[in-house]
């Protein structure tokens, strides 16, 4: 106190209310440091996801016209189905082969390279994909047909800047003379990027192959775990919160069960895919990685954070509702399902909908119950199958991507990851706007 | 949900007949209510629903415990709780010890916090005493944002761009030049990424706590002569201090159980390091790699993940209990 002791007024700094009042800067200046470097740092996360991930939504193509040569797809002639599925795709190779001499010698392009190492800038997929065709439409053997094949991913990654030059040194997989044999391709028209469709509905395809591999499938069976999720955890998770808030005694046994719940939803994820794995697969013996476990699993684990939000807008409902009802002759059942219940529907759909966002994106319970290691490349074709055979989910595929550990499926998984928060960033303005609209101050 | 079944009998074609057959059941008797009837049923439904939560936790439990006692039998627990190593050997014969996993584990978690804490507390003392109103309104949802990317994410972002990176400064060939790093997966890596998944885990919940704090204290504060910071250290951190060691605790939680960041960012070498550069495994990531190898169920390295799944599962419920009590006990003090 002896500071206090001076001549000189109040307002005069001195020493120790400089030192204060640079203490209080120093404070504000931390906190608002906290924030920038939050923000920035959700910042760099998301530039890192679009500057990396865009370019898995453009793919390089190569434009070629095929000589589908009777000799070689229908020997005896008949276009016979049987006959011309015996053709494997490795009778289809040297007619891609053949195609891209022809190309060389039609555009006079000069290189060094064998016809092998130039047909191997197209994708391994290219023979499957012809053979496809050919078997769908067998009226085009013996034509020359034009076909869009995908690039091979070294080639894909050089036309996007990913691989250079410089940075192949002496990669068994592409050789700098098929990156200038690709440069007068380009010059010339004949391979070229576009929207890469596939990529977002296409299947995944073996590692070999990054260039084939698209997430269609996968969110396929995110789609499926999804309804799975919502037709049980919502109408339970409305029950349960109806019994908890409007019916239960309060009790010993309500208080344990509301704690329960509350401590359910902090448990980590990974536990639930345990619980997953040891109940719903070992014990049931469901099948392996289909997305019906997955959603039941997903379920379990979206269910405390339902009830949460559910009891919340419940209770957010005025008593005086309750009342009137009550007065008018409704039992307290009416009351509930009557009154209570659709007034607090905005509340109940915005956490389900958040619920439902959180389960999208969980990956590690997905792991358990073997939603990785396998190629997801059939699309489902009725629900039965969708629900049951085995399928991956986005996230799973994402992780399965990032675990290739190829700069080509890297790209794969950021653009994975787009998708992902699409729909995500989709699912949380709906439930915003629901919550802005419905939302009620009574 | 309401059914009535007296009049949509009635109705029907067939319910005279239904009628006169169970004409002394007691459904047919003036004094019957069958409301009150058909809600006991849905009652039950209802309550069915709710044990149906309690149900989950009692089949975590069981599920694990079962599995942990046939793990337990073929395998010492001496060894899984007291071993130092962690070396699973497919042929049999494995050290299956979980203290090297609980050390990574929480050593990831440490650094986790160490980042999450002052950058989450910093932010809610920002926002809650100093912010405007507009500045709070936007940048609470955008921190919020980080709790809501998938932790996919994040575990990409560790293993493809800030690991490399933190391997371009601190590694042999690195900016630095000191050779600290021989790997891009790391305890830094995993550590500092999740901790920037939990800031809003700490900020959201300190920032409520701290909000809750009474206006009186701060004005008192400030009539006494003191600054806006020292009424914050003084006065208001005292006050919300048990509820921010509750959300602290709740963040921890959160990093124990992390599973994807620490699969695709930590590495799988089992040790006692002190170094934060180099990688560590944690006990979510040998719960995957256990559960999805090709080994044979019935063998004690598969069914370790199942002991290792019950640690973890008693470890964060216990964090969290703990947590809930803090805040809880917080919250009497001003009502």
């Amino acid at each position: 106190m002896t500071d206090l002791k001076t001549d000189k007024s109040l307002y005069a700094t001195t020493a120790h209310s400089k030192r204060r009042s640079a203490a209080e800067k120093r404070f504000h200046r931390l906190g608002l440091a906290a924030i920038l470097i939050g923000l920035c740092m959700l910042g760099i996360l998301m530039t890192t996801i679009v500057t990396k991930g865009s370019g898995a939504f453009q793919q390089s193509f190569a434009t070629l016209d095929i000589d589908l040569l009777e000799a070689k797809l229908d020997k005896t002639g008949n276009r016979d189905p049987e006959d011309l599925k015996k053709v494997t795709t490795f009778g289809y190779a040297p007619l891609i082969k053949a195609a891209v001499e022809q190309v060389v010698e039609t555009h006079r392009i000069e290189t060094g390279l064998k016809s092998k190492d130039m047909a191997a800038i197209i994708s391994k997929s290219a023979a499957a994909q012809m053979r496809y065709r050919v078997l769908d439409d067998p009226s085009l053997i013996g034509t020359t047909a034009e076909f869009k094949f995908l690039t091979n991913s070294w080639i894909d990654g050089y036309l996007k800047g990913r691989v250079t030059r410089e940075t192949i040194g002496n990669n068994k997989n592409v050789s700098v003379e098929q990156l200038d044999f690709v440069d007068r391709l380009v010059g010339l028209g004949i391979v070229e990027k576009s929207f890469n469709m596939q990529f977002i509905f296409g299947a995944d395809a073996s590692d070999q192959r990054p260039e084939d591999a698209g997430i269609g499938v996968a969110m396929v069976g995110s789609l499926a775990m999804m309804c799975v999720v919502l037709l049980l955890a919502l109408p339970i998770g409305v029950a349960a919160s109806v019994y908890l808030e409007e019916f239960a005694p309060k009790n010993r046994l309500t208080d344990i069960i509301a704690v329960n719940i509350a401590n359910l939803a902090a448990v980590p994820s990974i536990v639930f895919g345990i619980l997953g794995l040891a109940i719903f697969i070992n014990t049931l013996h469901f099948p392996q990685s289909a997305p019906l476990v997955g959603g039941l699993v997903l379920t379990l684990m979206t269910l405390p954070t339902i009830i949460i939000s559910t009891r919340a807008a419940l209770e957010a409902v005025p008593p005086s509702i309750r009342s009137a009802a009550l007065a008018l002759g409704a039992s307290k059942m009416q009351t509930t399902f009557h009154h209570v219940l659709p007034l607090a529907a905005p509340g109940i759909l915005t956490g389900t909908i958040l619920g439902l966002a959180q389960a999208l994106g969980e990956t590690a319970p997905l792991l358990l119950i073997g939603m990785i290691g396998y190629v997801a490349t059939n699309m489902p074709e009725t629900v039965t199958q969708g629900l049951l055979s085995p399928n991956s989910a986005m996230p799973a595929q994402i992780y399965e991507w990032a675990k290739r550990a190829d700069p080509a499926f890297y790209e794969r998984a950021w653009g994975g990851i787009i998708i992902l928060l699409i729909f995500l960033i989709t699912m949380n303005i709906i439930a915003v706007t629901l919550r802005r609209r419905f939302e009620r101050r009574w | 949900m309401m059914i009535y079944p007296r009049p949509l009998l009635v109705k029907s074609g067939v319910a005279p007949v239904a009628v006169n057959l169970f004409s002394n059941c007691k459904t047919n008797q003036p004094g019957f209510r069958a409301r009150n009837q058909v809600e006991k049923i849905n009652i039950g439904f209802l309550m069915l629903a709710a044990g149906l939560a309690v149900l989950t936790t009692v089949g975590i439990v069981v599920s694990m415990l079962f599995e942990t006692m046939n793990f337990f039998s073929m395998h010492s627990g001496r060894d899984f709780f007291f071993g130092l190593s962690w070396a699973p050997n497919f042929h049999g014969n494995s050290a299956l010890s979980i203290l090297p996993l609980l050390w990574g584990t929480l050593y990831i978690s440490f650094v986790a916090l160490l980042v999450a804490v002052p950058l989450g507390l910093f932010s809610a003392i920002y926002l809650s005493e100093y912010a405007s109103s507009l500045t709070r309104s936007m940048a609470k949802p955008l921190l919020e944002v980080l709790a809501g990317i998938p932790t996919i994410v994040y575990g990409l972002f560790a293993l493809v761009t800030f690991g490399p990176f933190l391997k371009d400064m601190f590694g042999p060939e690195g900016f630095f030049a000191l050779g600290w790093m021989n790997d891009a997966r790391s305890v830094a890596t995993a550590g500092i990424v999740m901790g920037i998944m939990l800031i809003p885990f700490v900020s959201s919940l300190s920032d409520d706590i701290i909000n809750a704090v009474p206006q009186s204290l701060r004005d008192g504060s400030f009539g006494l002569g003191a600054t806006r910071s020292e009424t914050i250290k003084h006065v208001v951190l005292p006050a919300a201090l048990p509820g921010i060691v509750g959300a602290i605790l709740l963040a921890a939680s959160r990093a124990i159980g992390e599973t994807m960041i620490v699969v695709l960012g930590a590495g799988a070498i089992a040790r006692f390091t002190g170094n934060p550069l180099e990688a560590l495994t944690t006990v979510t990531t040998r719960i995957v790699s256990q559960l999805t190898g090709d080994g044979d169920f019935n063998s004690p390295e598969t069914l370790v993940a199942f002991a290792l799944g019950l640690t973890l599962f008693v470890l964060t419920l216990g964090l969290n209990i703990f947590a809930l009590y803090y805040v809880r006990k917080y919250r009497e003090q001003y009502e």
